[in-house]
């Protein structure tokens, strides 16, 4: 806050007006509104709602469906996360090294930030087409009959590879920022004790870099839970059958095609939960690392 | 030394590839025709039929979306953007001048209320955000596609931020010379904030431009489409078909990305620089 503020008695009110009408109709109504349709069993003609209690939950949790779309999205966040860090920490790393066209790498490495999941899908689904997709026939070169859309596994690992490469960017730009912040003479200093590089990364680099990681990791696990859904909608070509769905897409079919308003709202709530306990861990980072400098 | 530049040049060079390789295609299959394409697969090498896909997904109805051409889905995404960062800035910087430069009851209600919608993510209130943007009447209207993306309070949190970091002294000066806080706000404050107003313009075109889940569920008129939303219906179309003009279904994508990739490109430490302090 500032040390010198202005009063007035209406004005601060009349410049808040405009966000938190926004906020209350398109924001805070949708959210109560999915807590209360949570518990309530919504006729499927329109005839009212009769309330339930936790019965939505129950049924929402103990379907086995529902169990194999958490698996399956407890380990595609997990790939995604994990490869997309990885990867973007190795090129980071990299890319912090050279000096001859720095720039020239930095740009290549991350402008596919700016292409939207979706659009991302559309060109996966088309690289990974049995008929003229180049990753499918080098798939077949080496041995594996990849069916998009048909086979369980092959779409799960479509949807990974296109999800892993629109985050790579992302997470480049932070690592790389994170890596150009450590101090020179840290590094110098290293680099005097220890003469293995790769020690001296895992030992020195590494560990400035954790409240970065930490963070990205959070970014991430956001990303792959709720910013795939173009990417997997379309690799979906809107027809999940028995492919793979997570459970942001699971909300999107119960509610917008099967019709379970209750159900649907029940997953939305249990996602609410899932993100808000994911801010909290964060904030507790963030707190922690203010501590830290 | 030299040895290891090397590899550290090749790896490099190989993940850059990699990013660069998916859209090479596309842009290269969207100079081919459909025919060749489908017997000969996805292209690598630029065709002959450049000029003649981007004219027909621009101009002609027919195609993927059968009532709307290739130009009015371009249009409608432009709208999106430039209506989602316009109408953000505004509103957020309004917000955030009376959090950070006013005293007042329940200022921090308030403030904490705005910044809970950070909490939420869209996709976990949908079917009720939904139903009450329907209820409202504003389904298939631009009003409903653009306002209620713009609950989130990012902006706000960019500006609250960039406040802060304005020095005292100037709210002090302006108050001896007497000037209002209307007066400080467009005589001395929009004008020091007028980079950072420019950055989260393009940080927020490009957010507007991308959306896809919001745009899905509340535009069923065709008309409405932006590009990014019509990937799916471009897509259904493709499958759909018998010969499949891949061609203009890479073309429509190439128009798709090209805006928002032109522009992070261009203004490339904007958008490290927004993106990485927002992590602060």
């Amino acid at each position: 806050m500032k040390r010198v503020q202005f009063s007035h008695p209406l004005m601060p009110y009349m410049l808040l007006l405009p966000q938190l009408s926004i906020v209350g109709v398109f924001f805070l109504w949708p959210a109560a509104e999915a807590i209360r349709v949570s518990f309530y069993l919504e006729d499927p003609f329109g005839f009212g709602s009769t309330f339930v209690g936790l019965d939505n939950f129950k049924d929402v949790i103990s379907a086995s469906e529902y169990s194999r779309t958490a698996w399956f999205t407890l380990i595609f966040s997990s790939a995604v996360t994990f490869f997309s860090l990885s990867i973007a920490l190795l090129l980071a790393v990299k890319a912090d090294k050279v000096i001859k066209g720095a720039s020239i790498h930095r740009t290549l490495l991350m402008w596919v930030y700016a292409i939207a999941p979706p659009v991302a899908g559309l060109l996966g689904v088309m690289l990974f087409d049995q008929h003229i997709g180049p990753l499918n026939d080098l798939a077949h070169a080496l041995g594996w009959n990849m069916q998009i859309g048909v086979n369980y596994f092959d779409t799960a690992f479509a949807m990974t590879v296109i999800a892993v490469w629109k985050q790579i960017p992302i997470n480049f730009i932070f690592f790389l920022s994170g890596l150009q912040s450590v101090p020179k003479s840290v590094q110098e200093a290293a680099a005097v004790d220890c003469r293995s590089s790769l020690r001296r990364f895992w030992t020195v680099t590494f560990p400035l870099l954790a409240p970065t990681s930490f963070f990205l990791l959070i970014i991430n696990i956001t990303y792959a839970l709720f910013d795939t859904f173009g990417i997997i909608d379309l690799v979906l070509k809107g027809e999940p059958g028995n492919n793979p769905v997570t459970l942001v897409y699971k909300v999107f079919l119960d509610g917008f095609r099967g019709n379970d308003l209750g159900g649907s709202s029940a997953q939305s709530v249990i996602l609410m939960m899932l993100v808000f306990a994911l801010t909290v861990v964060q904030f507790r980072m963030i707190e922690r690392r203010v501590h830290y400098s | 030394m030299k040895h290891t530049q090397f590899w550290d040049h090749t790896i490099l060079t190989f993940g850059a590839l990699i990013m660069l390789v998916p859209v090479v295609y596309a842009l290269m299959t969207s100079s081919h025709d459909a025919v060749s394409i489908y017997k000969d697969g996805l292209q690598l090498s630029p065709g002959g039929h450049f000029v003649d896909t981007y004219k027909q997904v621009l101009t002609e109805a027919g195609g993927f979306t059968r009532s709307v051409t290739g130009l009015t889905m371009l249009w409608n995404s432009l709208i999106l953007g430039l209506g989602f960062a316009f109408g953000k800035i505004i509103i957020s910087m309004l917000a955030a001048y009376a959090i950070v430069y006013f005293r007042f009851p329940f200022g921090t209600f308030f403030f904490w209320i705005i910044f809970s919608t950070l909490l939420l993510p869209l996709e976990v209130r949908i079917l009720p955000s939904y139903e009450i943007v329907q209820g409202l009447g504003m389904a298939n209207t631009y009003s409903g596609l653009i306002i209620p993306l713009i609950a989130s309070a990012t902006g706000t949190f960019y500006f609250r931020q960039f406040f802060k970091t304005v020095p005292d002294e100037l709210v002090e000066a302006a108050r001896i010379d007497g000037a209002g806080p209307v007066k400080f706000f467009i005589d001395i404050l929009v004008p020091l904030s007028r980079t950072m107003i420019a950055a989260i313009f393009l940080i927020m075109f490009v957010f507007g431009w991308n959306q896809y889940l919001w745009p899905t569920l509340i535009t069923t008129d065709e008309s409405l489409f932006t590009l990014v939303r019509g990937m799916k219906q471009i897509l259904q179309v493709w499958i759909g078909a018998q010969i499949p003009d891949t061609n203009q279904a890479m073309a429509l994508a190439v128009l798709a990305m090209l805006p928002p990739v032109l522009i992070v490109v261009i203004f490339q430490s904007w958008f490290v620089k927004g993106l990485v302090e927002s992590e602060k």
